[in-house]
């Protein structure tokens, strides 16, 4: 168990929170992990192995500010390309005239959808939206024609320059009425549809609770712009340095609309200012290959910060109605949801985020019985998709809600209800699948709340710590404070039967001055998680040596999947870990010769191979005399099952759960919160680098308290309202939380090294923890998020007490 | 684009003259956004920077005179004590690199409804000096700003300085927004008791389309202040707000609501008189 507090104003004692064990072998998480092959002898251990918070990589270099993004990419010859948005939400192109834009000076190309040689569309699931817009444009900034010049602002000329006539057509931006409104698509406008029935679906419980939920439009809000570098390559193919989470999946999408076998399109990551998400559809990479390719010359674009907010998937807005059945002494009987998810103008991810916001629509909680029925749906709002959480996050606003209305109607605590109902290994979930792995759910709850609470309100406190922060607009005498809960489990890899391998190559020599290094070449994409960092501690520790390189990610080796769904330490940490087994091996192999001891088994050590039962010796560097050693191998996971038509199915690897206490400062006449602190215990199976898990705890609660109490993105008529960070608001240094964070460490089998993902987790259950304190604090309903401050204000009393054996809507 | 760098105020209203349409340079942080916004495409920059003596902060027996180009960290690291609400006002304004940058004459000639300066000069009864090749003249702030981002300066006039009468009295200037640090306004009340005149003074932001006061609330409040105590009753604190916020005339817009921001101005208004009576 690791404990540690954090953050602006952190005052939790970091020692004084009770251990919580789990009950697998008990592990500290200071603890170096076992390298494979490990032999039971006292091992030397390799200096930032695994276990240890070594340093990332390249975490000087991005404090300096000497890290190269992809927006710093450069090339001497190279033109600058932009795109032509729509400015509606839904019009008919009536006629295109680029003219005038093809003949302005210093303009190269003018590109519209006909100069398209491949395959017209793309997407990630289901590749219906067109790499440029031919007949119809479905949301505002949709891209209608891309441009290169030899100077940005002749590009942005240029495209002003594109005189587009457009015919507005009839808006659809209200997501119930897509399933019987006319088509706006061929392909339709229901993404999906998921039923899940579990149980005994006509049962009722003593006790039931009814309400209705929303969850605005969250963006990612990376803070580095949408940005490439595409060259022209020798063989008529081309060169593509992109930030990306998945160099693979951009190439064959590339390909196949370039018309271009998948040998001749070349990914390399660029330096990844962020993701979350947001990276995983397409946005530029086409256009900008399209440009190289049409010029024969280098092109880069860049999305300016508004560009961007139009260029990229956003998290699905929902309208949730939930119903849950308890019996009196609150054991869960039944959930009942009604699930509606917005997927905006394309598919993008949407069928899976419905598929996750379904299966988990309970919580992290054994209950008999579920009837789920969800459905995503197309608008000519703007496009959704991934986002950390993926579905999980709305629902839990929604279910973690629920709990508290129940809690309430059975007079009973919050946290012991939870806990009364809390899933346990063994336990199936709503779609039937029993959780085979761990399931500290009560342990994540326990270790929530056995932080200690932030000191109580002082006199002398500096009135910027009261909400309203540096506006001095509140005292102390005006506020109130709360505390809530909330659980979460979320889904670890991609589900439904997807096989989402990783590959990796890792090669042992020595260097010039005769010590030995590994080069670890994976197109796992960096994208701040820290892979970098985890990619070396498992060589470190697998080989024992200390130096390793790590090529730039790309798509000269074979696919790592995506940087997403929590995914990459256990499946691109496995496929370094296959990787290094294999070296491994082979050094054993080499070293038998050398030590000419056929059979014995020998131990590898930091920079040497042992023979315990002699202890004759030969370093690495000499057994590397023979030549290098390399091996490339591939990680699967266990296989998972589709969902058959009532949502069961083993549809899922693993599963992680976090649980999050929220203590909020609220002034509740002006309706404005500040959030003091935020407790949680997350279940991370082994901490392989402490440092790193605290960093992905304190970013994911950062997000979820801005989905909490501020982040959306205002949609209008199909028109967004403020694509900027002047007024799409995202925490700062003021608006965070103290962070006190329990790791529950049990490691999880079948996982590499025991590891769960942890990206996740934070950013689900802090939400409605959030909401919940500040319901505590006001006793409003608070149904939708983010809270707004004239919510609270002006909002509904919220605890309607439902009577015993009847439906009390909220 | 030529870009004039004048070391004197002489220098500066000269090209002004030349060229009235020249856009004007202080601190920046207005300007630089609405050029990455590409809402402004200067062709002409009169930059201000060089100019020491619109830098400087001097009292007189009348009051203050704040030069143009004196920024919010000035105010709330220098002038806390001299000008306690507009340095409360200060350290609302963006991060401290903005306020490092953005000056007290770059708020008024921007002339923004929720300008953070604006409230706090409108009730401390300000005055902008604006000087151009034909002279120089004084408006009071109330004058100047004649509506969303317009003001009475000619083409051809720059802002010199903003002239703050000397007065006794607490003060307390408060900005709402819906984060904690670093927003645009939503609502915003300076408060200014004039104890030697026995007057109530109250500036609202980001409520109209021009920082407001109310007259009729800061009367009633005047009246209901027991001078010699600096006390006032709980109910007529309360009229206050309640006066102020009849007196603001807020819109509905993408930040906030229009029903929001009147209740705000008023909950705003009676603390910081509460405020003030207690200090």
């Amino acid at each position: 168990m690791t404990t540690t507090t954090c953050g602006p104003s952190s005052t939790a004692a970091t020692g004084s929170a009770p251990a919580v064990t789990g009950s697998a072998p008990a592990v500290t998480g200071s603890a170096p992990v076992a390298p494979p092959g490990t032999r039971e002898r006292t091992q030397r251990r390799v200096r930032d192995g695994l276990g240890t918070s070594a340093d990332r990589p390249d975490g000087t270099p991005k404090v300096t500010g000497a890290f190269a993004f992809s927006s710093d990419l450069h090339d001497q010859r190279m033109l600058w390309g932009r795109t032509l948005r729509s400015p509606h939400a839904h019009a008919r192109i009536v006629s295109i005239d680029t003219s005038a834009a093809a003949a302005m000076p210093g303009v190269v190309a003018v590109l519209l959808a006909e100069d398209v040689p491949g395959k017209a569309t793309f997407g990630l699931e289901h590749t219906d939206q067109p790499v440029l817009a031919r007949d119809v444009v479905r949301y505002e900034g949709e891209a209608v024609a891309i441009v290169a010049a030899e100077h940005p602002e002749t590009a942005l000329r240029a495209i002003r320059a594109i005189e587009v006539t457009y015919e507005p057509l009839p808006l659809l931006t209200d997501p119930a009425e897509a399933a019987t409104t006319d088509p706006i698509h061929p392909d339709g406008n229901v993404f999906r549809t998921l039923p899940l029935r579990h149980g005994d679906v006509d049962a009722t419980g003593d006790v039931v609770v009814e309400g209705t939920y929303e969850v605005g439009m969250q963006d990612q809000a990376f803070l580095g712009p949408e940005s490439a570098l595409a060259l022209p390559s020798d063989d008529g193919g081309v060169e593509l340095f992109i930030s990306t989470q998945w160099l693979h999946v951009d190439r064959d999408q590339v390909a196949a609309c370039l018309a271009l076998p998948a040998d001749q399109v070349h990914l390399t990551l660029g330096g990844v200012g962020g993701a979350f998400g947001a990276r995983e559809d397409v946005s530029l990479q086409v256009h900008v290959c399209l440009l190289a390719l049409a010029t024969g010359r280098p092109v880069k674009m860049l999305y300016s910060r508004a560009e961007s907010f139009l260029g990229h998937v956003h998290r699905h807005p929902a309208r949730m109605r939930y119903r849950h059945h308890a019996r009196r002494d609150g054991t869960l009987v039944k959930v009942e949801a009604e699930i509606l998810l917005d997927g905006g103008a394309y598919a993008s991810s949407s069928t899976a985020v419905l598929a996750n916001a379904v299966c988990f629509a309970a919580g992290p909680y054994r209950v008999e019985a579920a009837r789920i029925d969800g459905q995503v749906v197309r608008t000519n709002n703007p496009p959704c998709g991934a986002m950390r959480g993926f579905g999980v996050v709305q629902v839990c606003f929604a279910h973690e809600a629920q709990m508290d209305r129940l809690a309430a109607a059975l007079d009973m605590d919050p946290v012991e209800l939870r806990l009364h109902n809390a899933l346990k290994p063994g336990d199936a979930i709503i779609t039937g699948q029993r959780l085979t792995g761990t399931a500290p759910v009560r342990e994540v709850i326990e270790a929530a709340m056995a932080h200690p609470l932030p000191p109580d309100p002082r006199e002398d406190e500096p009135a910027i710590a009261l909400p309203g922060g540096a506006g001095l607009t509140a005292r102390r005498e005006d506020v109130r404070r709360g505390t809530g809960i909330a659980v979460s489990i979320k889904n670890l890899m991609y589900s439904e039967g997807f096989d989402d391998y990783s590959t990796a190559r890792v090669r042992l020599e020595t260097s010039p001055d005769g010590e030995p290094f590994a080069t670890v070449h994976s197109a796992c994409a960096e994208v701040g998680q820290g892979f970098v960092t985890l990619a070396q501690q498992i060589t470190r520790t697998a080989l024992g040596i200390e130096r390793v390189v790590l090529h730039a990610a790309d798509t000269g080796v074979g696919s790592a999947g995506s940087t997403s769904a929590s995914r990459q330490t256990w499946m691109s940490g496995g496929a370094v870990q296959l990787a290094c087994d294999t070296v491994h091996h082979g050094l054993l192999e080499r070293a038998r010769g050398v030590l000419g001891v056929p059979d014995e088994p020998l131990v590898l050590e930091p920079g040497r191979v042992v023979d315990p039962a002699t202890g004759a010796e030969v370093a690495i560097a000499q057994l590397l005399r023979a030549g290098p050693l390399e091996a490339t191998e591939e990680h699967h996971h266990a296989p998972t099952s589709t969902l058959d038509a009532d949502g069961q199915g083993d549809a899922h690897v693993s599963f992680a759960f976090a649980a999050h206490r929220a203590t909020v400062d609220v002034d509740p006449d002006l309706g404005l919160v500040r959030v003091l602190q935020i407790a949680t215990g997350q279940d991370v199976g082994r901490a392989l680098n402490p440092r790193a898990v605290i960093g992905q705890i304190e970013g994911g609660i950062a997000q979820g308290v801005g989905l909490a109490v501020m982040e959306e993105i205002l949609v209008e008529d199909g028109l967004v309202r403020n694509p900027s960070f002047t007024d799409y608001l995202i925490p700062t240094a003021l608006d965070m939380p103290s962070v006190a964070a329990t790791l529950i460490e049990q490691p999880e089998p079948g996982a590499p090294f025991g590891a769960k993902g942890v990206g996740e987790p934070p950013t689900i259950s802090s939400t409605p923890a959030v909401v919940a304190a500040i319901r505590d604090a006001t006793g409003k309903a608070l149904t939708r998020v983010p809270v707004r401050a004239q919510d609270i204000a002006f909002g509904e009393a919220g605890a309607i007490p439902p009577t015993a054996g009847s439906t009390s809507a909220g | 684009m030529p870009i004039a760098r004048p070391t004197s105020l002489d220098d500066a209203v000269a090209v002004l003259a030349d060229d009235p349409a020249a856009d004007v340079l202080a601190g920046g942080t207005d300007a630089m956004v609405e050029i990455s916004f590409d809402h402004r495409r200067p062709r002409h920059v009169l930059a201000l920077r060089r100019i020491d003596e619109l830098r400087q902060v001097t009292t007189t027996s009348l009051g203050v005179r704040i030069g143009a180009m004196v920024t919010y960290g000035q105010i709330e690291r220098d002038h806390a004590t001299l000008l306690p609400g507009l340095a409360m006002a200060s350290r609302t304004v963006g991060s401290p690199q903005i306020r490092n940058a953005g000056t007290i004459g770059g708020n008024l000639g921007t002339a923004s409804p929720a300008g953070d300066a604006l409230p706090w000069l409108l009730a401390m009864d300000a005055e902008v000096e604006l000087a151009s090749v034909r002279g120089t003249r004084r408006l009071p702030v109330a004058a100047f700003v004649t509506g969303p981002k317009r003001t009475a300066r000619a083409d051809d006039e720059l802002i010199v300085a903003v002239h703050v009468p000397a007065m006794e009295g607490p003060q307390h200037t408060a900005k709402l927004g819906p984060r904690n640090a670093m927003v645009i306004s939503v609502a915003c009340t300076a408060v200014v008791l004039d104890t030697a005149a026995r007057q109530v003074r109250i500036g609202m932001g980001a409520v109209g389309p021009t920082p407001l006061r109310a007259p009729d609330a800061e009367a009633a409040a005047a009246e209901a202040i027991d001078w010699d105590a600096l006390r006032a009753d709980g109910t007529a604190i309360a009229a206050f707000g309640q006066a102020c916020a009849a007196a603001a005339s807020p819109i509905d817009d993408h930040r906030s609501t229009a029903e929001y921001r009147r209740h705000a101005v008023g909950v705003l208004a009676s603390r910081s008189l509460t405020r003030c009576l207690a200090a």
